[in-house]
Order: C-alpha cells, then sequence, then structure tokens
C-alpha cells in the first residue's frame, strides 16, 4: 500500500455515492459497509448514540446482500473511479470463502478487507472470533479464495492484550495487511452490545498501531480510531502506520477524508522541499 | 419510494459550509435562527432540512428543518430554521449568541413532491415540524393549488406563527391540546373533518410519528395521497451511517429499511408500516 493512503472506514461512507458531493471519488480509497452473503435488515432502533468524544453504534450490518451489492453499487463505484475494498463479514468460514470466491470473479473490486471484530458478533450469528486463529482461519479461507496480487486486509479489534499476538497470526495466515482497529467494544446506553469510535478511542488503537509495527516490522498497519483531522492521521503514521482509516469523523464533517487527503499530500510536498512548516499551524487548529 | 441506493443529484447536491448565525429570535418556546450558508438557499426545496454541528465533542449531528431561504439579502443567501431546547445540543443550539459559527451541511433530503395539477391541498404541522410547510405552502399557491394549513402543538407556545401561515395559505386553522389557542383537540381526533371540509386531494403532514400516522391513515380512507416528513433521529443526516432506518413497502411489495435522511425524510404516508416505527 502506498504510504499516506486515506481510507473511508468500513459502514462510514454509506453506498459510496453519498459522498460525492463532498469528496472526488476518482480515485478513492473505499471499505464499503461490511457485505454479507444474504441481506441483513440490520437492528432495531436506536442504533447510534452520542457519548463523550465518541459514537456508540449498533447498526447490525443492515446491508442488501452480495447480489444486490454486486449488480448495482459495486459497478457505480467503479464507474466512479473509486478505489473499492469490499468488507466482508460472515456466519461461517465457508461463508467468508464464498464471498471471496464471488468478489474475486467481480470487475473492479481493488481488495477485500475481512471483518473480524465486529462489536456484536454472538448477538448478530457472526462467526465468533475469540482466538487468534480463528482470525487466522478465516484469512487463510479468504486468501485462498481472492488472487495474490489483490490485498486482503485484516481488520482487528484495537485490544493491546491480543494485538501482536492478532497481527502475527492474519499476517502468517496470508493477510497483505492489518487495520488496527476497529470499534471498542461498548455497550449503548440500554444495554445492547454496541461498538464505540470517534475520538475517544485514538490514544487506545494508537498504542496498538505502535505495539504492533514495532514488535512486527514486517507487517503493514493500517491505522484508525477518531481520525478526524491532518494532526491525528500524521500521529498514526508517525506510529508506523502506512495509512489511516477515517469512520466517524465523516459522520459529523462529510468532507474529513478530502481534507485529510488534501493535507497529507501538501505533507509530502513539503517533505520533497525537506519542510515542515505546515504541521505547527495545524496542530495548532486541531487543539482549537 | 425506492430501495438502497439512491444517489444524490450530483449537480444539485448539498454542501458543507461553516454558517454564521445572523440573527436569532425568541418565539415562544422555539428559537428562530437565520444562518448566512452560501450555497445552501439556491439548492433549497420545501421538505429539505440541514444537518449542523454542536459543540462540546458532540459527533452527532443535529437535523434541522429549512424553515425559509433567501437568496440574497444584505447578508447574501441565508436560510432560517427553528430550534426547540430539549436536549444538550438543541440547548446549545438555541443558545447561540449572533456571530457564532457552526458547520452546516444541507440542503438534505427528498424534498415534498408538487402535484402537477392545481388540486385541492391540505397541509397539517405539529409543534416546530411545521417549519417545512411553510415554503411548501408557498409553492402550491403558485401552482395555482388551494391550501389549507393546520397548525397544531400542545399550547400556545410551541405554535408557529398563524399570522404568518395566512400569507402562503387560503385557510389556516389552529389545534391545541390544552385549547389556549384555536381548537381544542389533537390531530388524530381532527384531521378527519378537516380533510372532509377541504376535500382533500393531496395530504402532507410534518410532526411526531403518531400525528403523521393518523395523517396518513385518515388521507388513505378518503384515497386521497399523503407525503409525510418523517423526524427520525439521525446521527450523520447525510445517507453515511444507516442509523436512521425506516421500515417502508416497496412498489415490489417488499418491506425495506431504507435511510430517513437520504431516501426521505419525506415519504408515501401508506408506504410506511407505521407498527414498526414506533
Ligand atoms: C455507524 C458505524 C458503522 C460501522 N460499520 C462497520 C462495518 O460494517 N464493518 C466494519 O468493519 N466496521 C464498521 N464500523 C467501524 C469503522 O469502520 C471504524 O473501524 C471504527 O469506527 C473506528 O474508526 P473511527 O473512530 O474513525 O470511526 C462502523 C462504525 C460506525 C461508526
Amino acid at each position: 500500500m502506498r504510504w499516506g493512503t486515506v481510507m473511508v472506514a468500513s459502514g462510514c461512507g454509506g453506498t459510496g455515492r453519498e459522498l460525492a458531493p463532498y469528496a472526488d471519488l476518482d480515485g478513492l480509497d473505499l471499505v464499503t459497509r461490511s457485505i454479507t452473503l444474504d441481506p441483513r435488515a440490520g437492528g432495531p432502533t436506536p442504533r447510534i448514540a452520542e457519548t463523550p468524544s465518541g459514537l456508540v453504534h449498533a447498526v447490525g450490518h443492515q446491508n442488501p446482500g452480495l447480489e444486490h451489492f454486486l449488480a448495482t453499487e459495486l459497478p457505480w463505484l467503479v464507474r466512479a473511479g473509486v478505489r473499492v475494498h469490499v468488507s466482508v463479514v460472515g456466519a461461517t468460514i465457508g461463508e467468508y470463502a464464498e464471498l471471496a470466491r464471488r468478489l474475486s470473479r467481480a470487475p473492479g473490486v481493488a481488495g477485500l478487507e475481512v471483518n473480524l471484530g465486529a462489536p456484536d458478533q454472538a448477538g448478530e450469528g457472526l462467526f465468533e472470533v475469540r482466538e487468534p486463529y480463528h482470525a487466522a482461519s478465516v484469512v487463510a479461507a479468504v486468501r485462498r479464495e481472492f488472487p495474490a496480487d489483490r490485498p486482503v486486509l485484516a481488520k482487528l479489534r484495537p485490544d493491546l492484550s491480543r494485538a501482536v499476538e492478532g497481527a502475527r497470526a492474519v499476517h502468517d495466515a496470508g493477510a497483505s495487511g492489518v487495520v488496527l482497529g476497529d470499534a471498542v467494544p461498548a455497550a449503548m446506553p440500554d444495554g445492547r452490545p454496541g461498538g464505540l469510535t470517534g475520538p475517544a478511542i485514538t490514544p487506545v488503537a494508537l498504542r496498538c498501531v505502535h505495539e504492533v509495527t514495532s514488535a512486527l516490522p514486517d507487517v503493514e498497519v493500517v491505522g484508525g480510531g477518531g481520525v478526524d483531522g491532518p494532526r491525528t492521521a500524521r500521529a498514526f503514521l508517525a506510529a508506523g502506520a502506512v495509512g489511516v482509516q477515517v469512520g466517524t469523523a465523516l459522520l459529523h464533517d462529510p468532507t474529513t477524508v478530502a481534507r485529510i487527503r488534501a493535507a497529507l499530500a501538501d505533507d509530502h510536498a513539503d517533505d520533497t522541499a525537506g519542510d515542515h512548516a505546515g504541521d505547527t499551524a495545524d496542530d495548532r487548529e486541531d487543539q482549537r | 419510494m425506492t430501495s438502497e441506493p439512491t444517489g444524490v443529484p450530483a449537480v444539485r447536491g448539498p454542501v458543507h459550509v461553516v454558517g454564521e448565525v445572523l440573527a436569532t429570535k425568541r418565539a415562544g418556546a422555539y428559537r428562530h435562527l437565520t444562518i448566512a450558508a452560501p450555497g445552501l438557499p439556491e439548492r433549497f426545496r420545501a421538505g429539505n432540512f440541514v444537518a449542523v454541528s454542536v459543540g462540546d465533542g458532540r459527533l452527532a449531528r443535529r437535523p434541522l428543518w429549512i424553515h425559509r431561504v433567501k437568496e440574497t439579502g444584505a447578508y447574501g443567501p441565508t436560510l432560517d430554521v427553528v430550534v426547540e431546547p430539549r436536549g444538550p445540543g438543541s440547548t446549545w443550539l438555541a443558545d447561540l449568541p449572533v456571530g457564532a459559527r457552526l458547520p452546516v451541511t444541507g440542503p438534505l433530503g427528498r424534498p415534498f413532491a408538487l402535484p402537477r395539477e392545481p388540486v385541492s391541498c391540505v397541509l397539517v404541522g405539529e409543534g416546530y415540524a411545521a417549519a417545512p410547510l411553510f415554503p411548501l405552502a408557498a409553492r402550491l399557491r403558485e401552482r395555482g393549488c388551494p391550501v389549507t394549513l393546520v397548525l397544531a402543538a400542545d399550547d400556545e407556545g410551541h405554535l408557529l406563527s398563524a399570522l404568518e401561515a395566512r400569507r402562503s395559505a387560503r385557510s389556516v386553522s389552529v389545534i391545541t391540546r390544552d385549547g389556549s389557542v384555536g381548537a381544542r383537540g389533537d390531530v388524530p381526533s381532527q384531521v378527519e373533518a378537516v380533510l372532509e371540509r377541504a376535500d382533500a386531494d393531496v395530504v402532507y403532514a410534518a410532526g411526531p410519528t403518531a400525528t403523521l400516522a393518523a395523517v396518513a391513515a385518515a388521507a388513505e380512507r378518503r384515497g386521497a395521497w399523503s407525503q409525510v416528513a418523517l423526524e427520525t433521529p439521525m446521527a450523520c443526516g447525510t445517507g453515511l451511517c444507516q442509523g436512521c432506518p425506516v421500515p417502508v413497502v416497496a412498489e415490489d411489495g417488499v418491506t425495506r429499511r431504507v435511510r430517513a435522511c437520504v431516501d426521505g425524510p419525506v415519504v408515501r404516508g401508506d408506504r410506511v408500516h407505521w407498527g414498526e416505527l414506533g
């Protein structure tokens, strides 16, 4: 993956089209909301709750199913020039493999992201990733079905106690990179399982990224969790990530991805000129 | 009404700008804000809303109906919204001073569809949610439709201005639960008679879910066509998060959960599964 890649995080970019007014879709790396083989209606409302500097979500993977996605959403995104990374999630290893097999034949899929950290796997009847070897088996099954020249990212929860072990396991199973991370398991105000996201989880995710990149320098890590501007994106890159994902911030300001892309492109230009003057102005702005 | 995905028209799509509060006015229980928001008014159609950001690390956006737009004025393009301070976000908004800046995204959502013929239209709005019916009434009048506007509320403090409504509607009537002004009662108990009197062909409603359900049912009983503006809680307002599902019956008879923010908020009343919406 190109250093400094900024991706739209799974489940936070709608079908992709809704971002068109706020970002140039041509060349944009977008991870789709997690797609299942069969359509899913999703969970009850309320699905999203506000918490200080964060959101807790319990969407329940509402999605139209693979067939509908392939027939309508994917072709539109490909025509718009989006680099489509399809997030897959399933009830069994066989379902993950079937998703990978069918997506390998679909024109225009840039890569896959294997969702291994859904907040309520048991409640939603999804394959339960309790141990790193569970994650590794899923990744191995997906990798077998998907062409070796296209990336398969493994997305893990930012769980510090298992991050290095988990990253090593999925890397050994053939993942091209690791996304750290997903939402932090949490509860909705009424007690239902949910996932905590946004700036509230940034320090936790940063720590995980740092531990993994230090322990496993060969593993490509994409950082995520509360990325809401150039400053947080740079913090993940400084921790050793090659790219970042932006989720919750898009719900708050749909132009976030475009802003971060532009700022990082400027960094790159500055780097070539040996000039880091841009950092301080942005730091100040983000602290306000 | 279609299932996902629906596109945002690329040319007329929403914009994201930093708006500035130009004026604030207290009216009963509500606060009216006039916001300079370049790019929004010229794209506005009645039934659209804006999503605004509130402060203090609160990430969910607050959807607000657009009550009025001015494309040109002393301060450039402006829009008006009506805020009822109920929770921390709306209270924060209601307390904004003139000159405050706030991120505004819009216009968002599917607007009200307008009849082609000059047919009789009844508009029923409850509380601040009646806000989008004012610009709708003006558009309908331009098309030659006789407009009957019903403003309903718990009490006088929660009514939008009937005086102002009279500028666009041929007939305006007021219903309050406590009878402080207008007829005493509520929408469900009175809507039938209102539709009858106006010989309504098309019915529009905006307000709490129970009110919308009652209006939709009354319209269906007389074979009138209804459109309702839903107030489903939303986190982003832009179609990104799937936090505002609405169960609707599509053309093919299959129930789907569409997103209130982009597939609505205005939907056909006879398509909504009211029971499931709660
Ligand atoms: C409303 C919402 C829906 C999400 N849906 C998915 C999903 O379908 N699949 C997935 O792998 N992650 C999903 N996520 C997690 C995000 O992709 C992201 O990893 C996480 O929110 C942390 O990043 P953030 O703080 O930038 O949002 C979702 C997050 C939110 C807020």
